[in-house]
C-alpha cells in the first residue's frame, strides 16, 4: 500500500474512520445497498438533468473566475476552467462541460473536447503548478471529439500531452468523475493523487455502444457490453481505479443538485486537507506508484529467453578488435 | 477448359499481390526487401520479430519479460471468454502478448527496444503491453540507454476495461521520468496506429518517425464517419497527412529506418557527452 493511501485513507484502512466521518464517502462496494445495473448506471450518468461541471463549480466554489483559450487556436466550450476558492483556499479547477439542453449541448459539442480544449487544460495545469495552487478536475465526457477537425489539429497528441503533464505536475490533484468518463478523453483530466467518482458515474475504455459494435458486431448489444466492461462506480472501486465514491441523493444526482454539490464539497474539502499535508516530492512518488501498480499480470515462470550464443568467429573477431 | 481446374498461376504460398500497384511479388524476394513492394515501394505490415531483425545489430537483441501473460481482471466474455481469445492469439502467433521488449544495439548504440505486434489481437494494449513498455522505460532510466518504441496497434484492449486505459497513465508516468532525466526516446509509428496508443506514448517521442503510407489516426474510420456522417477524403490520416500537419518529424522508408535511428541516437549522445555543457 502506497504512502499516500496511508495518509489519505482508502478502503483498506477505512476502519480509522477518517473518510466515513469527514466526508461520508463510500470506500467499500459491498456496503452499497441496492446496486443499480450497469445499464442503469450508464443512463444515470448520461441524464441530461444531471449537474454538470459548471453547476458543481457554481455551487461548490466561491469567486470562480473562468479563464479562456488555448493561446493557439480558439476557446473550446467543451472544457471550462479557471481560478476559484474552496472554503477560502484558492485553487485551479478544470472540467468537461456538457449542456443541459439540446441547444447548449450543440454549443458545448456534447462535452466532447477538441484538441484546443485539452491544450487549454494543459495551460491551466501549468498555471496551477506555477503558482502552487491545488488542481481539481471534473470529468464528464462521452470521449474526445472523433471528427476530422480533431484529427487535423492533433487530438491524439493533445491528449497524450495532457496525461503526460499531469503525471509530473508539482501540485496536489483531486479528480472527480461527475458523469461519463469516456476513455482517453477523460484520462486527459483524470491523472490525480485522489480519484473520486459520483456513485452513479461510469468510467470506461470505450463506450458500451462502441465495444458492442466491435466485439458483438451490433450496437444493440450495448447493454451486455456495459455489463461486461464493469464501468459502474462499485466496479471501479473494486478495480482500484477510483479511491472512493461520493454518495448521490436517493433517486440520483439529477433529483437534487444542491445536495449533490454539498456532498462533492465535503469530499473535496476533506481530501484537500489531507493532501496539503504531503510534501510535493512524496506526492509525486505516490502518484507514480499509484499508476505504476495498475494491471492484471501473471509471470508464467518461464524465465527470460537466454541471449543467443554469438558465433565462434565473432567471439574471435571481438577479441582481436574490441569495439 | 471443361474438365478440372486450371492450375493456379500464382500460388499464395509463393506469391503475394501488392494491394497498391497489383504487381505479383515473389514471397522470398518480398521478405528480402523488408516486405516493401519492389515496384511501387508499398510498405506491407511487418511481423514484430522481423522488425527487431531489421532494426537491431545482428544477434544483439536480448529479450526481457518474455514470460509475462495477461490476467482476466474483468472476467470478460463476448462471443468467447477473454482467456480463450488470448490462448488463440498465442497459438497463432507464438508470442505471449502484443509487444516484444528487450535490449539491443542499433548501429552500435545500446537501446531499450519495444516492438508491437499487430498480429496479436490487433496490437491492442493491455496490462502486459503496458508493463513491458514501462519496464523498458525504467531500464532505460537505470542504464541511460535510449528508448525506441515501434508502435502498431488498434488502441487500448477493450477486454481489460479501465485497467487497459490506466496503462496509458502508467507508461506516460515512466516516460515523464525519462524526459526529466534527458534520456532520448524515439517513437516509430507504423501501419496502423490508432486510439490509446497514438494518444499516449506514440505521440510523445523526442523524435517521431513514421513509415510511408501508414494509417495514423486517433479514432477509427467507423467512429469518425459514424459521428460526422460523411466520407473522409482519400489519404486522410495517413502518415503524409500527419507530416504536413506537423505531428511527425519524418517519414522514413523502411530500408533507411535503422540507419536513421542510429544517427539520431548517436547525435543526441554526442551532444550529451560534450563537456562544454556540463558544469
Amino acid at each position: 500500500m502506497s504512502m499516500l493511501d496511508r495518509i489519505v485513507g482508502t478502503k483498506k484502512i477505512e476502519s480509522n474512520g477518517h473518510l466515513a466521518d469527514d466526508a461520508d464517502l463510500i470506500t467499500d462496494s459491498s456496503l452499497i445497498a441496492g446496486r443499480v445495473s450497469a445499464w442503469d448506471a450508464v443512463q444515470a450518468a448520461r441524464n441530461i438533468k444531471r449537474p454538470h461541471a459548471l453547476d458543481i463549480i457554481q455551487r461548490v466554489f466561491d469567486n470562480f473566475q473562468e479563464l479562456h483559450g488555448d493561446r493557439g487556436f480558439r476557446d473550446d466550450p467543451a472544457i471550462v476552467g479557471g481560478i476559484a476558492e474552496l472554503d477560502g483556499r484558492p485553487l485551479v479547477v478544470v472540467g468537461e462541460q456538457k449542456g443541459a439542453s439540446t441547444e447548449e449541448n450543440i454549443a458545448r459539442n456534447f462535452g466532447m473536447p477538441h484538441p484546443e480544449g485539452y491544450r487549454k487544460a494543459i495551460r491551466l495545469y501549468r498555471l496551477a503548478e506555477k503558482f502552487h495552487l491545488p488542481l481539481i478536475t471534473l470529468i464528464d465526457t462521452p470521449g474526445a471529439y472523433p471528427g476530422p477537425e480533431g484529427e487535423e489539429r492533433g487530438q491524439a497528441e493533445a491528449i497524450a500531452k495532457a496525461i503526460f503533464t499531469m503525471t509530473r505536475l508539482q501540485t496536489p490533484i483531486i479528480v472527480v468523475i461527475l458523469g461519463e468518463g469516456g476513455s482517453g478523453g477523460a484520462l486527459a483530466l483524470a491523472v490525480g493523487d485522489v480519484v473520486l467518482a459520483m456513485q452513479n458515474a461510469i468510467y470506461s475504455v470505450i463506450s458500451p455502444e462502441g465495444s458492442a459494435a466491435i466485439l458483438w458486431r451490433s450496437p444493440s448489444e450495448a447493454e451486455r457490453a456495459a455489463k461486461a466492461a464493469r464501468l459502474a462506480g462499485p466496479d471501479l472501486l473494486d478495480l482500484g481505479v477510483v479511491d472512493a465514491l461520493i454518495p448521490e441523493p436517493a433517486g440520483g444526482a439529477h433529483t437534487d443538485h444542491e445536495a449533490t454539490a454539498n456532498a462533492v464539497k465535503r469530499a473535496l474539502v476533506a481530501q484537500l486537507t489531507r493532501l496539503e499535508r504531503v510534501a510535493i516530492p512524496e506526492l509525486l512518488s505516490a502518484r507514480y506508484e499509484r499508476f505504476r501498480s495498475y494491471g492484471a499480470l501473471a509471470d508464467t515462470g518461464v524465465s527470460d529467453a537466454p541471449p543467443p550464443p554469438a558465433p565462434t568467429w565473432r567471439k574471435l573477431l571481438n577479441r582481436m578488435w574490441p569495439k | 477448359m471443361p474438365f478440372g481446374r486450371k492450375p493456379k498461376e500464382f500460388p499464395s504460398h509463393l506469391w503475394t499481390q501488392c494491394p497498391n500497384c497489383g504487381e505479383m511479388l515473389f514471397n522470398k524476394q518480398l521478405v528480402r526487401n523488408h516486405s516493401v513492394c519492389t515496384k511501387c515501394q508499398h510498405h506491407f505490415r511487418m511481423a514484430a520479430r522481423a522488425r527487431i531483425e531489421l532494426l537491431s545489430d545482428k544477434d544483439s537483441f536480448i529479450e526481457h519479460d518474455a514470460a509475462l501473460v495477461s490476467g482476466d481482471p474483468l472476467g470478460f466474455t463476448d462471443s468467447k471468454p477473454y482467456p480463450e481469445r488470448i490462448a488463440a492469439a498465442q497459438a497463432k502467433s507464438g508470442e505471449k502478448d502484443a509487444a516484444i521488449a528487450g535490449t539491443a544495439l542499433i548501429g552500435g548504440h545500446p537501446v531499450e527496444l519495444v516492438v508491437m505486434d499487430f498480429e496479436f489481437m490487433g496490437g491492442s494494449m493491455g496490462s502486459v503491453v503496458g508493463e513491458k513498455i514501462t519496464r523498458a522505460a525504467e531500464r532505460a532510466l537505470a542504464s541511460r540507454n535510449a528508448l525506441v518504441i515501434v508502435s502498431a496497434s488498434g488502441g487500448a484492449r477493450m477486454q481489460e476495461g479501465t485497467l487497459a486505459l490506466m496503462q496509458m497513465g502508467k507508461i506516460l508516468s515512466a516516460l515523464a521520468r525519462l524526459d526529466d532525466a534527458d534520456i532520448p526516446y524515439v517513437s516509430i509509428i507504423t501501419d496502423p496506429t490508432t486510439g490509446g496508443v497514438l494518444a499516449s506514448y506514440a505521440s510523445l517521442g523526442d523524435v517521431i518517425l513514421a513509415e510511408p503510407g501508414a494509417l495514423i489516426r486517433f479514432s477509427g474510420e467507423r467512429v469518425t464517419s459514424g459521428t460526422v456522417g460523411e466520407k473522409l477524403p482519400i489519404g486522410f490520416g495517413k502518415s503524409e497527412f500527419l507530416l504536413e500537419r506537423g505531428f511527425l518529424d519524418q517519414i522514413v522508408p523502411r530500408p533507411q529506418l535503422k540507419e536513421r535511428v542510429a544517427f539520431l541516437i548517436g547525435a543526441f549522445r554526442a551532444g550529451q557527452n560534450d563537456m562544454r555543457w556540463s558544469l
